[in-house]
């Protein structure tokens, strides 16, 4: 999974985004150990810094964790994993709409629209 | 104590200003980008702090004390241009980097030249553009120094190994040390940046983080430099 920035956000945010994906994604495993912040910051060709910032706010959701001395490990909480999901869902759902909204569809034609979508795809 | 700290400092060649008052001060850990157009005093900064140039007015502080010997011991300069003898090979100038700094660590800058393949046998004559631009960022690189000076380091290479010179700042730098990095290549360094300081017309403009400017202004650094030096 290759990093990559947009350039009308933070960087960091962006980081998070990045992460979370692959935490949801499974490439990521729970309970996985972490590289070090120096390594993923050189890895994503970022500034060490930035990564610590982007490491300590998913500390704060509870998304990873640290062990003093064995390093970052990510979550091996299966609900919060499972949460994380479901907001990213909802994220994704709440920018299709506002696009949808854009180009004037109605929540009946979306859901109409959606129903075909879905038929062709199997 | 700021690692690298300038107040009202003033460099004038004849009756043009190269720096017309700049003030400003660098902490320890910090990567920054010095970005400005062509001329706009960047090198100039960069040789004074390396005391290379003194200063007409003001003054320029490395760790507290203005550069002299004490202070070339805790700086790695790399110059814009090659300054390194070119008739040495590889190994000469890591012999040479490491009879002249003792924080010279050899074993470091082995496996950098190993990993880009370049062999120590090859004179520096000999060597591409991109190549003699590499061995010079991994000997500055292989220093433990305190303060980095990396004077376009990018200029002249191709994408690829932009990427590697940039990881290798990253990995190699020691996190008390901050790096300043000249550059109007900014979209390159951009993520890798703490923070910037924009130079313009010998004076300091801008003093921000990376991620400051992209959360208020929506914008990237890049964006924001084409923006305010439009021509």
């Amino acid at each position: 999974m290759p990093w990559e920035f947009r350039s009308d956000a933070p960087i960091y945010t962006q980081l998070i985004d990045q992460l979370q994906r692959r935490i949801v994604t499974g490439v990521l495993l729970p309970g996985e150990r972490l590289p070090s912040v120096r390594d993923l910051a050189g890895e994503a060709g970022v500034n060490p810094n930035t990564m610590q910032r982007a490491m300590t706010e998913m500390e704060r959701q509870g998304l990873v964790y640290s062990q003093r001395t064995a390093g970052r490990f990510v979550t091996e909480d299966a609900g919060r994993i499972k949460t994380l999901r479901e907001d990213m869902a909802r994220e994704q759902i709440r920018g299709f709409l506002s696009g949808m909204a854009q180009l004037g569809f109605s929540r009946e034609e979306i859901t109409a629209l959606i129903q075909t979508e879905g038929e062709n795809d199997t | 104590m700021n690692i690298l700290e300038c107040n009202g400092l003033v460099k004038r060649y004849g009756p043009t200003a190269a720096l017309a008052g700049v003030t400003f001060a660098i902490q320890p850990g910090r990567i920054v980008g010095l970005l400005g157009p062509n001329g706009s005093g960047k090198t100039t900064l960069i040789k004074l702090a390396n005391g290379l140039l003194t200063p007409t007015a003001g003054e320029i502080l490395v760790n507290g004390l203005p550069p002299g010997r004490e202070s070339h011991g805790l700086v790695s300069y790399l110059p814009e241009r090659t300054s390194l003898p070119l008739w040495m090979t590889v190994g000469q100038l890591q012999d040479f980097y490491e009879d002249f700094y003792p924080d010279f660590q050899r074993q470091q800058s082995q496996e950098m030249l190993d990993r880009l393949e370049l062999g120590t046998k090859q004179k520096l004559k000999h060597l591409s553009k991109g190549n003699r631009e590499k061995v010079q960022l991994i000997l500055a690189m292989s220093r433990q120094a305190q303060l980095y000076l990396l004077d376009e380091p990018i200029g002249g290479v191709d994408p690829a190994a932009r990427d590697y010179i940039l990881d290798t700042i990253i990995r190699n730098y020691n996190p008390e040390a901050s790096v300043i990095i000249s550059t109007h290549l900014i979209a390159d360094v951009e993520t890798v940046l703490d923070e910037v300081l924009f130079i313009n017309q010998g004076q300091i403009t801008l003093q921000s983080s990376v991620d400051q400017i992209r959360e208020e202004k929506g914008m990237s650094v890049d964006a924001l430099f084409r923006e305010v030096y439009r021509c």
